[in-house]
Order: structure tokens, then sequence, then C-alpha cells
């Protein structure tokens, strides 16, 4: 399979290498896994390994498969072939009962007729321990996740983000060795979501307890996760840190889930540049060669306003002379709060019009308003290539 | 990039995996099987071996049998003559005759019109196939060995009938014309009944639903009353009211109560309240914005009624139908009392089993009394498939605005079905407390004085309450364990639909047909559990199956609203799935199983169908004693009883709803 390449030299774009960096002892490994209902085929030879503490985001859109691999891990719904090893011990095939996990639902799945106090308290009694023992570890959950004030009461009687909350410490009780949450934060309103994004993670570093978390937001995965497992169809698309995933995607598909892209139809040509509409623009074609049509990539906030003359900004903003300037006509623009969305024509890109945010800062400096014909950059680094089906 | 061009296929080699089975899943599998195999025992097996009973036809087959007499020295034998010889030179025995029942039995000294006991000439008889039978007073002979008899002996000698299997039940009960006419009767009398039925709980529960009336809380109370009262007392009430001593007999202008009207009548008395509930329930879920958009779009009163306010309703009005014309179809009591001459399917049933002793010809009746009902049911099974959710979530109900002439109207017919109701109770309240009825109004209790009568006293109205306290206790138990092995665990999918199958199927099998199935698989000496037989057990497994579905689709209702990872947290937690039963789902649940107990008590209270047949000596129900007593020409203590019936049910309401109020308090304080 090939790649997009980029410029910079030292980033790693293949998975495996990263996976290696990153473990030096792993807890989850996942060997050739496949799970088919019937002859939909709904993961398809998955292979990934997770080390000690990692937080671990599953990406994808719905349908991907995350949910299911999710499942498989906790033995809810046993795979079709494969195995899974946690912390070296063959868990393939053992019933959800004899595992070793905690889990949080979208749904919280509290029980609706016990208090808090005896929804965290579940999982620890019937095991021997002193009754003391249990409620001071429960004063301790509740501690822990901020709501030591709402121990007698009942889940109804709780907001949402308190509820899922109560559901995470219900299932850290028993200290399990891997946390799996599944998709936590959907059920929740925005604001809320956004703090309790940065509670989970917090509570996970100090607790330093291996989390596989899914998700269909790339926002909250780009935010808590350590790594990233994007997936599409099935297949895990990319393995990789955020920046890794949002700088250097290894897909089409990666490159337009995670942040927004303009893509463009292009065909490679020699000396490192690539044909868009009619005109050359300079790129890095490494792995790709001479007449391969390719789709080539920016994204909106990679693209660099010059105003009308460029030569006379760019001496102060950037250090190197820009490549692919273009003049480009701004069609809409539309205000975002924290920046311009603007959609741009420019006649050396063809038909397709171009989407470029611009801060406000910008927008201000360079009088850029709707009408208004300004030249744009499209960084060289910035424009990425991926190889077009037939 | 084409993904799934260039990754592997999923590799066939080894085996596929298997989840390691945890002791949860065993206790469950194991759970499932005995309550599963309760179904079979108790439905299943009996309905098969009715069918087969249906099939199975009896006849003497006189050529399996030969004679051979002796001189009166008893030692010299004449020629050996087949019976079938005998009975064509004779003809002694009539084609018709030959016809039998499983109990069927044929006196040999039939042949010999000269035949004396006191004469020293002996007989012998054998068969000629190894299947031929005969009895010898109590003993059983069979096969092709002479056998020998002195003339006393002889004397006792009875062949038996060979069986065989075929639909030759079916042509005889087709071309008896008494017979074949109940259905057209029952279908006629089911399909009148539905048509009333259905437009008065319409119209009832669109005035409660679209209507300003007052006393809404009541009408429905009132309107609900003939669920606690068995169908025979509907009857009874028509017979004081319109029968030959009837106060209002004029009204009817010369017919008679006894037969179609009364039936009629009687049926829509006792389907209200179920079709009412279900359109109620249909009306209730409407959509203010609907209406909203109908006035804004200057749609006339009657234009939305007939594009907003029926069509948002039709899956109920035709559930509510189909309920309706099963219950119609199926019932015996009312028809039993009041239908005088006029012949019906569930009461040919009845009386070739009780008075013929006719049981392959009961069971024939019951595979026609089969088809309707399953057919009922299947359409609507189909149905509520089609019915999509027509209440999304952001619905703002309906408020009815107050409109003076509307509201009278609704109010004014809500007045008269009540009336209705209530008059009939009435009447079987006052039929029970005066002396004779119209001539002697003086109150008296000696209509309470069951032990006097026949129908089995007081004690049948104690062994009621036994059965209700029973199937209700025993019952809930069953469904509910049942409902949540059927909604609560994974895997065993064929096994699972199997069971809910099975579950769904007492809807559509007339308390007649169960009974008499009963009859034939528990009676059989030859079944293990032969000993239950005559025994309250019984009464208790019918009753229970016979109410099953209903109790089964309350108690899946409930656990569908359960969380449905509420089990994979347990699991997680290494809980054992009865502890979270236990300690969640049941309490949660609590309402749903009040309910499914309550309503299998008032209908244990009520039930004649399926008991009828399954009743001894020693197990008298109160209902079957209204029956009895009726039968008996003692109606106005079989509206005591009756009444009895109604107050225990009233009673059992009020206790219901003082538990769960007080349970509830304790158990749901997070509603």
């Amino acid at each position: 399979m090939r790649h997009a390449m980029s410029i910079e030299p030292t980033p790693v774009s293949n998975a495996r290498g990263a996976e290696e960096a990153h473990t030096p002892s792993p807890y989850l490994e996942i060997t050739d896994l496949w799970k088919s209902y019937g002859d939909f085929v709904a993961l398809r030879d998955i292979s990934l390994t997770i080390a000690k503490g990692e937080f671990i985001c599953f990406l994808g859109p719905s349908g991907c498969g995350k949910t299911t691999l999710l499942r498989a891990i906790a033995g809810l719904d046993l795979q079709t072939h494969g195995t899974i090893l946690q912390g070296n011990r063959n868990i393939s095939t053992l019933p959800a009962s004899r595992r070793d996990y905690g889990i949080v639902f979208q749904s919280y799945a509290l029980f609706p007729n016990l208090t808090i106090e005896q929804n965290i308290a579940f999982g620890l009694e019937n095991t021997g321990r002193p009754k003391p023992e249990i409620a001071s570890r429960v004063a301790e959950l509740l501690a822990m996740v901020g709501l030591s004030a709402q121990g007698k009461k009942y889940p109804a009687q709780l907001s949402g983000g308190q509820q899922q909350r109560i559901a995470l410490a219900r299932a850290i009780a028993i200290s399990p060795g891997l946390l799996l949450l599944d998709e936590p934060l959907s059920a929740l309103d925005a604001k809320v979501r956004v703090h309790l994004r940065h509670e989970i993670k917090a509570l996970q570093r100090k607790l330093g307890v291996t989390t596989i978390m899914v998700t269909h937001d790339q926002e909250e995965a780009l935010a808590m996760a350590d790594r990233i497992v994007v997936m599409n169809h099935g297949v895990i698309e990319q393995v990789g840190s955020p920046t890794e995933i949002y700088r250097h995607p290894r897909t089409l598909f990666v490159a337009d889930f995670i942040g927004e892209t303009n893509q463009f139809p292009g065909k490679v040509l020699p000396d490192g540049q690539i044909e868009i509409g009619h005109s050359a623009f300079c790129c890095a074609t490494e792995g790709f060669a001479a007449d391969d049509i390719v789709t080539a990539v920016v994204r909106p906030v990679d693209i660099i306003p010059h105003g009308a003359d460029a030569h006379a900004v760019n001496a102060v903003d950037r250090p190197a002379t820009p490549q692919n300037l273009i003049d480009a006509e701004v069609r809409e623009m539309e205000f975002l709060g924290m920046f311009w969305r603007t959609r741009l024509t420019a006649p050396r890109l063809g038909e397709r019009s171009l989407v470029a945010d611009f801060s406000v800062n910008a927008v201000r400096r360079l009088s850029i308003e709707t009408g208004a014909v300004i030249q744009v950059e499209i960084p060289r680094e910035r424009l990425l290539l991926f190889p077009r089906g037939a | 990039m084409n993904i799934d061009l260039e990754a592997p296929y999923l590799p066939l080699v080894g085996k596929r995996l298997r989840q390691e089975s945890s002791r949860d899943d065993r206790i469950k599998l194991g759970l499932m099987a005995v309550i599963g195999l309760y179904l079979v025992v108790a439905l299943g097996a009996p309905l098969f071996i009715m069918l087969s009973k249906s099939l199975s036809t009896y006849r003497f087959d006189l050529a399996a049998f030969e004679f051979q007499v002796s001189d009166e020295t008893g030692t010299n034998w004449g020629p050996v003559v087949a019976a079938d010889a005998l009975n064509q030179k004779l003809g002694v025995v009539t084609d018709e005759e030959l016809v039998s029942s499983s109990d069927g039995r044929l006196a040999a000294t039939k042949f010999f019109p000269d035949f004396s006991f006191r004469s020293p000439v002996h007989y012998r008889i054998r068969g000629t196939t190894a299947d031929a039978a005969f009895l010898a007073g109590p003993t059983l002979e069979k096969g092709t060995e002479w056998r020998d008899y002195d003339s006393g002996t002889f004397r006792r000698v009875v062949l038996r009938p060979a069986s065989s299997l075929g639909l030759e039940n079916f042509k005889t009960y087709f071309s008896t014309p008494a017979l074949a006419r109940s259905i057209y009767n029952s279908v006629l009398m089911a399909a009148i009944s539905t048509v009333v039925t259905i437009s008065v709980a319409f119209a009832l529960a669109y005035g409660l639903t679209r209507s300003c009336m007052p006393l809404k809380g009541l009408f429905r109370g009132i309107l609900t009353i003939p669920i606690l009262v068995p169908s025979l007392l509907p009857g009874i009430a028509l017979v004081y009211l319109f029968g030959n001593q009837g106060v209002f007999k004029d009204w009817l202008m010369g017919y008679s109560i006894y037969g179609p009207i009364g039936i009629v009548i009687g049926s829509v008395f006792f389907t209200l309240p179920h079709a009412f509930l279900i359109i109620l329930t249909a009306l209730s879920i409407a959509d203010a914005r609907h209406y909203e958009a109908a006035t804004s779009l200057k749609a006339s009163k009657w234009r939305t009624f007939t594009t907003v306010t029926v069509p948002g309703a039709r899956f109920g009005i035709v559930s509510a139908a189909f309920v309706v014309f099963t219950l119609v179809i199926t019932d015996f009591g009312l028809p039993k009392v009041i239908g005088g001459q006029y012949s019906m399917l569930a009461v040919d049933i009845y009386k070739q089993v009780i008075g013929q002793q006719n049981f392959e010809m009961g069971a024939v009746v019951s595979v026609i009394l089969l088809v309707p009902a399953i057919l009922a049911f299947a359409v609507d099974r189909r149905m509520q498939k089609r019915q999509v959710a027509l209440l999304s979530a952001r619905a703002v109900p309906y408020a009815p605005k107050p409109n003076a002439g509307m509201d009278r109207i609704c109010f004014g017919f809500a007045c008269l079905v009540s009336l209705f109701i209530l008059g009939m109770i009435a009447m079987c309240q006052i039929a029970a407390l005066v002396k004779f009825w119209p001539y002697d109004l003086t109150l008296t209790t000696k209509n309470f004085a069951f032990d006097l009568m026949d129908g089995g006293g007081w004690a049948a109205y104690g062994n009621s309450i036994k059965l209700a306290l029973l199937t209700a206790l025993f019952g809930s138990l069953v469904v509910f364990a049942g409902a949540y092995m059927v909604e609560k665990t994974d895997g065993f999918r064929f096994g699972r639909s199997l069971f809910h199958f099975l579950a769904m199927m007492p809807m559509a099998v007339p308390g007649m047909v169960l009974g008499l199935a009963y009859i034939f698989f528990f009676n059989n000496p030859a079944n293990p559990l032969n000993s239950i037989y005559g025994t309250m057990a019984i009464l208790v497994i019918c009753t229970v199956t016979h109410f099953y579905t209903v109790a089964h689709l309350t108690a899946l209702t409930a656990l569908k609203q359960m969380d449905p990872e509420f089990e994979s947290v347990a699991s997680s937690l290494k809980q054992p799935f009865h502890r979270l039963f236990f300690r969640v789902t049941v309490p949660v649940c609590l309402p749903a199983i009040l309910n499914i107990a309550i309503y299998l008590f008032v209908n244990a209270m009520t039930t004649v169908s399926a008991v009828v047949f399954l009743y001894s000596t020693d197990t008298k129900l109160a209902s079957v004693a209204v029956l009895n007593m009726d039968d008996a020409g003692d109606i106005a203590p079989a509206a005591a009883m009756g009444m009895m019936i109604f107050y225990t049910n009233v009673a059992a309401k009020l206790v219901h709803a003082l538990i769960a109020r007080g349970l509830l308090a304790r158990t749901q304080a997070w509603r």
C-alpha cells in the first residue's frame, strides 16, 4: 500500500514503526481478529498492540467496527477468528465474567433502583470484602469523581455528566487492568463533554489504567488519546499519535475524517510537481511516478493568505520564498467566531472552489472581504497526495 | 483505494471459535430448558395429541373376528364363522352402529339371537389379525388364538373397534348439518358482536380522549367492570331482564332473548372492556401538532376526524377487532347460558365431550375452532409488525378544548353505556338477594346457601380462591422468568425464538380446546404426569397456560425498557446474573410483575372454558358452579355465586392497588 509522503524527514509514517517506538511492554495484543455476521464482515484482519497505561481511542464513522472490536475485547460479542492476549493471558474465548476490565457505556447503564453508593459498591460486594472496607472504598471513589455529597441519591436525580462519572467510578471500583469506554460522552451536551473529557483523562493518568475509548468524535480523540486507531469498513486505516494522524494521514479516508480537507484531482508531473486544473504546483511526490492519477489534499487552515501582493507581506511573515501562490477571488465569508471560513475561486485550480480558514487577525490586516481578489499560498509541505482508485 | 481487493480473506483453517461457557450461561440454559419444557408439556404436547385424536376414527371391523359354537356337550365344535358373515345373514348391526369411538363396545352375543346364558353351549372367539381386540369382562384379549368361554362368560364378551388415521371424523362433522351449522352461527355472532363492540368502544374512547366531558376517571372504572365477572354473568342478567319472566320481556317485541340476540348483547358486555382499553391506548397517543396542522389547513371537523384521528388509531382498531372476534367465537359460558337452541362451536365441544362422551368429535370441533382463532391471531401479528411508531419523541400531547355540544353528546353516550353495564351487574345483584324474582322481592340470603345446591357449594368458592392465588403466584414466577430468558440472554437464538413462539401460542388457543387437549394428554394412564389429573395442580397449570401470552407480553415490555447493558456491566463486575436479577431486574419490574399477578388472579377467578373439563369432585370451582347451578335451574344462586366472584375480584383489585402503592413507595423511590 502506498501512502502520502511529506517533506518533513523524521516523523514516522508507518504505524507499526510507531508502535514499536511507543510500546516497551505490550499489555493487550490482538492478532488476526475477524468478525463476520453471515456474509457481512464487521472486522477484517485486525492486529493491534496496546502498551500498559496507554490511552487508546478507536475512532471512525458509525458502522466502522470500532464498537464491535471493543465488545470483542470485552467478551460481549465473540470474534469469529483471532486471538486476544491481555497481560500475556489468552482471553480469546473467555466469557466476559472471567476477563479483567471495567466498562462504561454511552447510556451509563446505572441501576436505577440503587443509590449512587450502592451502584458503586455493586462490584465490590459478594467478593468477601468486609463492609467497612467497601464503604471506605466507595467514599474514596466518590471523592475521586467529585461527587461525595451525592452518595445517597438515585441516578435519576443526577445530571447526565454526574451519572457518567458514577458509571466511571463503578467501573474502576474493582481496580480493573483495562478500562473500556464505549462512546461515554456522546449523550452529553457540548460543554459538559469538554469538561468531562479532561476529568477522564486526568483520572486515567492518575490511576495509570490502560484505557480504550470508542468515539466517533475526532476532536475528542485528538484531545484525549495517546494513540488513535482510525477505523473504516472493519479495517484499521492508521494507528498513531494525534499529531501524526492529523499531520501525516496515511490514507485519503484518514485525511478526510480527521479535520477538514479540500480535495482536487491531479496528475503527477516530473520534477516534484503535480498538475491541478491546468497549472503545476510544487509538491512532495516521493513514492509516485510521473503520470500517476492522484487526489491532492490541502486543509483549509493550512492555506496562507497574502493580500493583494504576496511578496510585500511575505518578507515579514515567512523566511522562504512562497511557492504555489495563486490568485483567488473571495466568494463567500462565514464568521465562525474563532476564525473566518471563506470560499475562494481560483482560475488556476479549475472549476472547484477552495475553502480556506483565515484568522480574524489576518482578515483585518489584509482587508479580506467578499469580492476581493487576494493571493493565497498552498504550502508545498501541506499539499498531500493520495493515489486515486481507477 | 480499494480495501476489499487488498485485504486478505477470512482464514478458514481451524475450528470456529466458541466462547467458554460461564456458570451463569449454564444456569440460564438450564432454567430456559425447564421453562421451555413446561410450555411443551403444558401446551405443545396436549395440542398435538388432540390433533391426532381428531384424525383417529374407530370402527368395528367385523371381518376381524371369528366364532365357533359347540353343541350342548361343550366338546364338539361347529363350523368357523366370521362375524361379518353372521351379520350379513342376520343384519343385527347396522352400518351406522359400526362407526364408533375410542370407548366403543359391541356385545358378541348380538350375533347369536338364540343365545342364552344358562345354556351348556360353549363359544370360541378369535381375531383374524393380531390387532383385533375384545374384552371378556374386564380382561382385554388380542390376537388370533382361539379363546373358549362358557355361555355365562360369553355374555360378557364385547368387541372393541379398530382405530385408523384419516379425515373420516371431519367428513362426518361436515355431513352432519346440525354440527356444521355451528360454524356459520359462530362466525356470524362473532362478526356482529365485533362490529357493535368496536363502534361502541371507539365512540367511548373518542369521548374520553377528544372531548372535555366530566367524570372521565369514573367512566374508565365502570367500563372495566365486565373483566371482573365470568362471561356467564351477563347471560344470567339477560335471563332476568328479558327472559321468560323478565321485566323488560316486551321490549323484544316477541323475539326471544335465548339465542342470537342474547349472545350479541352479552358478548358486547364482556368484550367491551378489552376493545375499549386497546382503542383508548391507540387514541391517547395523539400528536397535537397533527391537529394544529389540520386546523391551519382549514380542514373541516369531519375531514380531520377521517384523516387524522381514525388513521392514527387504525392499528388499535384492527387489533381490538381481532381480540373481540376471537373472544366471542371461543367463548363458551355465555352461549351456554343464553344461547338456547342456537348452536355455537364452543358449546358443541362441551356437548360432544360432556354430553355424548364423543371425544373424537370434540377434538374435531376443537380443531375447527382453532382455525379462526389462529387466523385472527396471525393477521393481528402481521399488522402489529407493520405498525410504526407514530409518536416521535418530540410529539406534543393533544389536549382537547371544551366544546359544549360535543362534550354533552360524549357524556350522554358514556352514561348510557355505563347504565348498561351497571344495570347488568345490578340485575344480578338484585337476583342474588331477593326471594323469587319478580314475584317476591323480599330480601333473603338463601341464595348464598350454596351448600344446599349442586355445583360444589362454598368449597367451590374456596377452591377458586386457592386456584387464583396459586395461579397468580406460580404464573407470575414462570412468566417473568421465561420472559427474562427470552429478552436478556444471548446465544441459543433458536431456542429463544422457539420459546417465544410457544409463549405467544396460548393467545390463539381457545380455553375449551386447551381443556380438551389436557384430557387427552393427562388422562392417559401411560403418561407419567397422569397423577396430576383431577388435582388442583392441573387446574393451575392449565390456567397459567391459558392466560400466558398477555402476561408474557407485559413482562417483555417491562424488560425491554431496561437498559440492555445492565447484564454486560454486571458480568464485567464479575457479579452472577441472579444477583443482578434479584437486586435490579425484579425490583425495577415490580409494577409489571404485580400487574401480571392481578391479571392472572382475576382471570383464574372468572375462567370457565378450560377448567370445565378438568375439575374433579374435590376441585370444583366457583365459576363452574355458576354454570352448573344455572344448568340445574338454580339461577338465583348462580347469580349469587357470580356476584361472589365479582366481589372477590373487586377486593383483589383493591388489595393490588394497596400493595402496589405500599411496595412501590419502598422499592420505586427512585422514580
